[in-house]
């Protein structure tokens, strides 16, 4: 314990997320081993584990960067599929399972991340409001493209096709055909159950690292000192446009892999799940989580993703709640009551802004 | 980081205008910044007009004038938050034309704001170590993987932040939120922070403002021993005379957009020009803001 009284406030706050989030994994190991996790809780753990992702990559752009984005689903859907076509397409030539999963989360990463850098160039220049309605576009639009893009593997390789009148036979597969693509059907065949929760977890430690890791680094100061004051960054010799980009495209690429890691949960993914709505969820999750704070939003995002599963007769309000909780969050940071509330919930765990004002 | 700046002048020397304040030490040297005919216009408005300065490399000057002068609206063209609409400004005899506010900023013009802007939900030494940020040079990965790089640069930013912070009396203060300092520490804190940047010439823009009298003597302290130390050039605005009159040794004195006076502190005391424009307000020096 005298070993952490030492450490500084933000060494603390980084401390207890890899906490939470080891904690998290040794519970649901035991659970596991002795049987205490429902079957439908099972299959929520690699989701959960690509939500958490999302919501701490989106800490990132709209927390410590200070701009709102609607469109963060969007780079997941990027991530999904490449990162799954680079999974089916080099079957032959990587047989080790676990290699091509690396392989396949590094492709859906670069992709995403350069999605994010062409999307991020025009969008960054803007300011304010600006930014949240044309991400929320851009989003919108990533998934839009990939509901025309058909692609398919025979054994000459892999066959793109855009906008096909008359659907995937349009690619004239050979011999050895197999559909990966189909337009609005989407990702197709996906291999079954090649993705494990230890993965989900390991790529979980291995995006705490890198956003932790850059937050707390020179390039993470200039990109806080651009939030709190714009003006004063640029005077001190801050190039806004260089570090909003580095920040937005690293949150794009951490989006990317947590959509490779989602798709390979399933046999099928349709691009319409990656729409503003979940974009809108994994903003609740951040907003929830105190915008800041990367635990907050995993157990925003842990909970969240959850309990509807449990609650399942609320389903069909989920929504409804979102915006209940949503407008409620950002109200309540203006009123006293609830600010009293979050801020009882807040002093149970420690935060940067607390432990720095002692 | 001077020497570099240093290497990269041209030799040619300027001529001073003719109407120059700068102290007998610098005459003879290079000047660290100079205006000339320096005009902005805000629609009709013409904020400023025809403003010439010559700042010699190791002078603390004064910029004084009622309120809406248009002495802010100096610093932020000399710093490019606002674009000249007329005039030239050369930052050691290079004209900063092309340059924006970052590329002035690592040209080496280092400036504080009139209503503070620190960032105040970071903490104090990290306010420095952002003021810091083109000195300590590495890059994203090095930050990100903590490769020796990082490790190296870090501890070398906390010292230097901790030795800037000491000059001001604030290294007790490192680990406090910035904007939950007293206000004079804020300002204090804004000096530090431009300081950080490695400037040859620093503007501040009211430093004393908000700031009690024993506050503003050891201030005065501060910005003589900041000059002496890092032999650097300070322009100052300011509405607390006994500051002005103490510690600058050239003045220029604005009113209404134009220069209606300059000289030493002496010469503009007694200018009646100065005392009908300025002066005789002297005793609203309380509500300026
Ligand atoms: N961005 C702007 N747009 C329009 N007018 C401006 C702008 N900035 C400054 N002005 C005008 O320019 C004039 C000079 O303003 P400035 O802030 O430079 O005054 P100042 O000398 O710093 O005054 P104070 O002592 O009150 O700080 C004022 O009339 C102001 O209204
Ligand atoms: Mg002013």
């Amino acid at each position: 314990m005298n070993l952490l009284k030492n450490l500084s406030s933000t060494a603390k706050s980084n401390f207890f997320t890899y906490a939470l989030i080891v904690g998290g994994y040794i519970v649901i190991q035991i659970l596991s081993l002795t049987g205490g996790l429902t079957y439908s809780l099972q299959g929520l753990l690699i989701p959960v584990c690509a939500w958490i992702i999302m919501a701490i990559s989106l800490t990132l752009t709209v927390g410590i960067m200070g701009d709102l984005s609607l469109g963060h689903a969007g780079f997941m859907s990027v991530g999904a599929f490449s990162g799954i076509i680079a999974l089916i397409s080099l079957e032959a030539v990587i047989p080790l399972v676990g290699l091509r999963v690396i392989i396949a989360m590094l492709t859906g990463a670069l992709c995403a991340g350069f999605v994010g850098v062409l999307v991020g160039i025009p969008v960054l220049r803007l300011r304010g409001d600006y930014i949240a309605i044309v991400t929320l576009a851009f989003g919108e639009i990533i998934k839009n493209i990939f509901t025309c893009i058909y692609v398919g593997m025979d054994n000459a390789g892999l066959h793109f096709g855009f906008l096909l009148s008359s659907g995937i036979s349009e690619l004239n597969l050979g011999e050895g055909a197999r559909a990966i693509v189909d337009g609005p059907q989407g990702l197709l065949n996906i291999p079954n159950k090649i993705v494990t929760f230890s993965m989900g977890f390991i790529l979980i430690l291995a995006a705490l690292f890198i956003i932790l890791n850059l937050v707390n680094s020179r390039a993470g100061r200039a990109i806080m000192a651009l939030r709190d004051n714009r003006i004063a960054a640029e005077s001190v010799g801050i190039p806004v446009t260089k570090y909003k980009l580095i920040a937005f495209a690293v949150s794009a690429a951490l989006a990317g892999a947590a959509g490779t890691l989602f798709a390979m949960n399933f046999s099928t993914v349709v691009a319409s799940q990656f729409n503003y709505l979940a974009s809108i969820q994994v903003l609740v999750f951040v907003v929830l989580g105190g915008l800041k704070n990367f635990w907050g939003a995993i157990i925003a995002a842990v909970l969240l993703t959850v309990l509807p599963e449990s609650l399942r007769f609320l389903d069909e309000y989920r929504l409804l709640i979102y915006g209940i909780l949503l407008v409620l969050v950002m109200h309540g940071t203006y009123s006293n009551i609830i600010h009293k509330l979050l801020n009882f919930f807040r002093s149970l765990f420690p935060t940067p802004d607390k432990l720095e004002k002692q | 980081m001077s020497d570099d700046r240093g290497a990269k002048q041209k030799t040619e020397m300027v001529p001073l205008p003719s109407d120059s304040i700068i102290p007998e030490r610098d005459l003879g040297k290079m000047t660290v910044l100079e205006t000339r005919h320096l005009g902005i216009d805000f629609g009709g408005l013409t904020a400023l007009e025809d403003f010439n300065l010559a700042v010699g490399p190791t002078e603390i000057s004064g910029l004084i004038g009622p309120n809406g002068a248009g002495k802010t609206t100096v610093f932020n063209l000399l710093t490019k938050v606002y674009q000249p609409s007329r005039g030239a400004i050369l930052l050691n005899s290079r004209d900063t034309c092309a340059l924006n506010t970052v590329q002035v900023c690592k040209a080496g013009i280092a400036r504080t704001f009139q209503n503070i802007r620190l960032f105040s939900d970071l903490s104090v030494e990290d306010n420095v170590k952002i003021g810091l940020h083109n000195q300590i040079p590495y890059g994203i990965w090095t930050g990100i993987f903590r490769l020796p790089g990082y490790w190296k640069y870090e501890r070398q930013a906390h010292e230097r932040a901790m030795e800037l912070l000491s000059i001001f009396g604030m290294a007790n203060m490192a680990n406090s939120q910035a904007g939950s300092l007293p206000y004079g520490a804020q300002r204090r804190l804004e000096i530090v922070r431009a300081l950080a940047t490695g400037p040859s010439i620093l503007l501040l823009d009211e430093p004393a403002a908000g700031m009690n009298p024993s506050e503003t003597t050891e201030l005065m302290e501060n910005i003589v021993k900041v000059r002496d130390t890092f032999r650097i050039a300070v322009l100052l605005i300011e509405h607390d005379m006994n500051l002005v009159m103490g510690i600058c040794e050239g003045l220029c004195v604005l009113n209404f957009g134009k220069i209606i006076a300059k000289g030493t502190p002496s010469h503009i005391q007694n200018n009646p020009k100065v005392i009908e424009a300025y002066l005789g307000k002297q005793k609203e020096e309380g509500l300026a803001c």
